[in-house]
């Protein structure tokens, strides 16, 4: 990055990929082809998307580094800044802060069995680590994915779950609901959990996604026997700076933009309760 | 060069308009056309009546971190041909000239050390902030107004406390003993005026030590770190200390250690600013969400974030630093009565209730 942390650099929308009803994919890549081709991160890690007269808001970068095509974003319509997100074009240009936060502790991994639990659009941080360990599959034991959304059209990345699972993934799906032509499981993810079992012996659990899955999947991981600090997660909050000076996302001591967004389960109890 | 001046009361405008002319001068005065209206440090223009009768209602930090500043300026150009829609020019320009704050306060000058080590003490570092502060110099009253507000003594400061300031400034009967406290400030001295006489400079030397035996405040803030995260989770202690909080946020308006800001964007067509401006903690609006979830979403939340932020939060994480400076504005300011004094005070008292 350049000295001055607030000034995006520039980049070029290079394809967008509709996901579901609200969630959009942005590929993008950074106008400076020097910087592009050092640009270095950890899975996990966010950037901050500027689009100049709206704002800019923080999406973790999904696709994982090592691809690096393009950086991936996806992002739910949700507020002004990913409304105006959603009308972007292959080709428009945009600003870019990135890399921020921590990340996920991919080396600690290693040699672990790894239980990704993801719900809706909380599947976007898991995927940036799961094609990284697919991309390092040696260095990992049984990776098994719990995927939950809606409905099967609330599903992200369906495209891809065929070279997951090739990759060595054990891919759990599951809807909320019957619906036609579903031959996958139905059943909200924390029961589904608890149906799978997977065995908290030398395995890490990596949560995302809507608050209130979270908190069941929470309660269903210490049920099978998972440690608080085996359980990791991704937080969000309202951000403005992204770089641990504005003040806004922190909770207790602990800014999410700077700290975080990744964190572990005893990390997140010791922070007091303004989740 | 010039170390130690000695300022009549009748020439002070005088001296300061020559002082103006080598460097951007700042000074406290009335922002309304009323004796006992707000004052505030403004830019010093010849005429203009320095209020150094009391601290002033708002704090200095808009020197360093204005009101609203200008972060970016960006410009869409579209583009009819070719792959590429439009192209995109953003520019961060910024300028940082050398200022004087003549006639600062004790308090508000230790309150820069939060700042300082927010902005400029990484890891990342606003260069909007630093620069500002790289070029800006404090001459500091000996502080003789304190009232029942004031707490200075209690948070690390003091009223003749003069840390992080470059010149000292001592009200005597008949005028002003400014003296360089730093190489970079004697040179602002020159071709201003004579050094003191020696029964000036001697009743200058008894205020200063007179004052700098006062102990302002009784707060004691040791320990208060940990009484903050026992209490976190006791509704009734925030209830009952907070309860008629009406969310106004004056008290981080007026504050000089509350920095938190916003960013947001303005535009017109293809052109526009990124901004940046002071914002509150105290406001729903602060930490809602787009999803429509609110982290604090009542008054008790976002006032235990306050407290928890100068007093616990900050410490936690540099180094035991405190959040506040004890100007006690937020007391003087508050339209129900809430003197953060008690609530910090209380922390600590029968916590295992």
């Amino acid at each position: 990055m350049n000295n001055n942390p607030y000034l995006p650099e520039l980049a070029t929308i290079q394809e967008i990929i509709t996901e579901t009803g609200n969630i959009r994919t942005l590929r993008i890549t950074l106008n400076d082809k020097d910087r592009m081709e050092r640009f270095t991160f950890r899975p996990g890690q966010v950037g901050q998307i500027s689009v100049f007269g709206t704002g800019e808001s923080t999406f973790v970068i999904n696709s994982p580094p090592t691809r690096k095509d393009y950086l991936q974003f996806s992002v739910m319509k949700a507020g002004e800044v990913t409304s105006r997100i959603h009308q972007l074009n292959a080709g428009d240009q945009v600003g870019l802060r990135a890399p921020l936060g921590n990340g996920f502790g991919f080396d600690e991994m290693k040699g672990h069995d790894i239980l990704f639990v993801g719900g809706g659009i909380g599947m976007a941080p898991l995927r940036t680590l799961l094609l990284y360990m697919i991309d390092n599959r040696a260095d990992y034991g049984d990776i098994t994915v719990i995927y939950g959304a809606r409905s099967p059209k609330d599903m992200c990345y369906t495209y891809e779950f065929e070279e997951w699972r090739a990759g060595g993934v054990n891919l759990i799906l599951t809807v909320d609901a019957e619906f036609p032509g579903w031959k996958e499981r139905v059943g909200f993810v924390p029961t589904v959990l608890s149906e799978v079992a997977p065995s908290p012996n030398n395995r890490i659990a990596v949560v995302c996604g809507p608050p209130i899955m979270i908190k069941f999947v929470l309660f269903g991981l210490t049920e099978l026997g998972f440690e608080d600090q085996q359980i990791i997660t991704t937080l969000e909050k309202r951000m403005k700076c992204g770089i641990g000076i504005c003040g806004r996302c922190n909770a207790g001591s602990k800014y999410v933009c700077l700290d975080g967004p990744v964190f572990s389960y005893d990390q997140i109890r010791a922070m007091g309760g303004e989740l | 060069m010039a170390v130690k001046i000695f300022i009549a009361t009748d020439r002070l405008d005088s001296v300061l308009e020559k002082l103006s002319t080598k460097i951007d001068l700042w000074i406290p005065a009335l922002l309304k056309d009323d004796k006992s209206g707000p004052t505030g440090f403004v830019p010093y223009e010849p005429g203009k009546a320095v209020a150094f009768d009391r601290q002033t209602t708002m704090s200095l930090k808009k020197v360093l971190l204005p009101q609203v500043e200008t972060l970016l300026r960006f410009e869409y150009r579209k583009e009819p041909e070719g792959a590429i829609n439009s192209t995109l020019a953003v520019e961060d320009r910024r300028e940082a000239r050398p200022t004087l704050v003549f006639g600062a306060r004790p308090c508000d000058v230790r309150a820069l050390t939060t700042l300082d080590r927010v902005f400029s003490n990484g890891p990342y570092v606003d260069p909007y902030y630093t620069e500002r502060r790289k070029n800006t110099l404090f001459a500091t009253l000996v502080c003789r107004q304190t009232d029942a507000k004031c707490f200075c003594s209690s948070v690390g400061g003091g009223p003749a406390d003069m840390e992080g300031s470059h010149l000292r400034i001592v009200r005597t009967d008949d005028g002003y003993i400014v003296e360089a406290l730093t190489k970079e400030a004697q040179s602002l001295l020159d071709n201003l005026g004579d050094a003191p006489d020696a029964s000036r400079e001697k009743q200058a030397a008894e205020i200063v030590e007179e004052v700098s035996r006062r102990r302002v405040g009784d707060l004691d803030t040791e320990g208060s770190a940990e009484a903050f995260r026992k209490r976190f989770e006791q509704t009734d202690y925030w209830v009952q200390m907070v309860s008629q909080c009406l969310s106004c946020g004056v008290c981080t308006y007026v504050c000089p250690t509350c920095y938190c800001f916003s960013i947001t964007d303005e535009a017109e067509n293809l052109k526009g600013e990124r901004l940046r401006s002071w914002d509150s903690c105290m406001f729903y609006h602060y930490t809602l969400e787009a999803s429509g979830h609110n982290p604090r979403p009542t008054k008790l939340e976002r006032y235990r974030n306050r407290v928890g932020h100068k007093f616990s939060y900050i410490p936690e994480r540099y180094e035991g630093l405190l959040g506040c400076c004890g100007c006690g504005r937020c007391i003087r300011s508050c339209p129900v009565s809430i003197d953060i004094r008690q609530v910090v005070g209380h922390l600590k008292e029968n916590t295992n209730e």
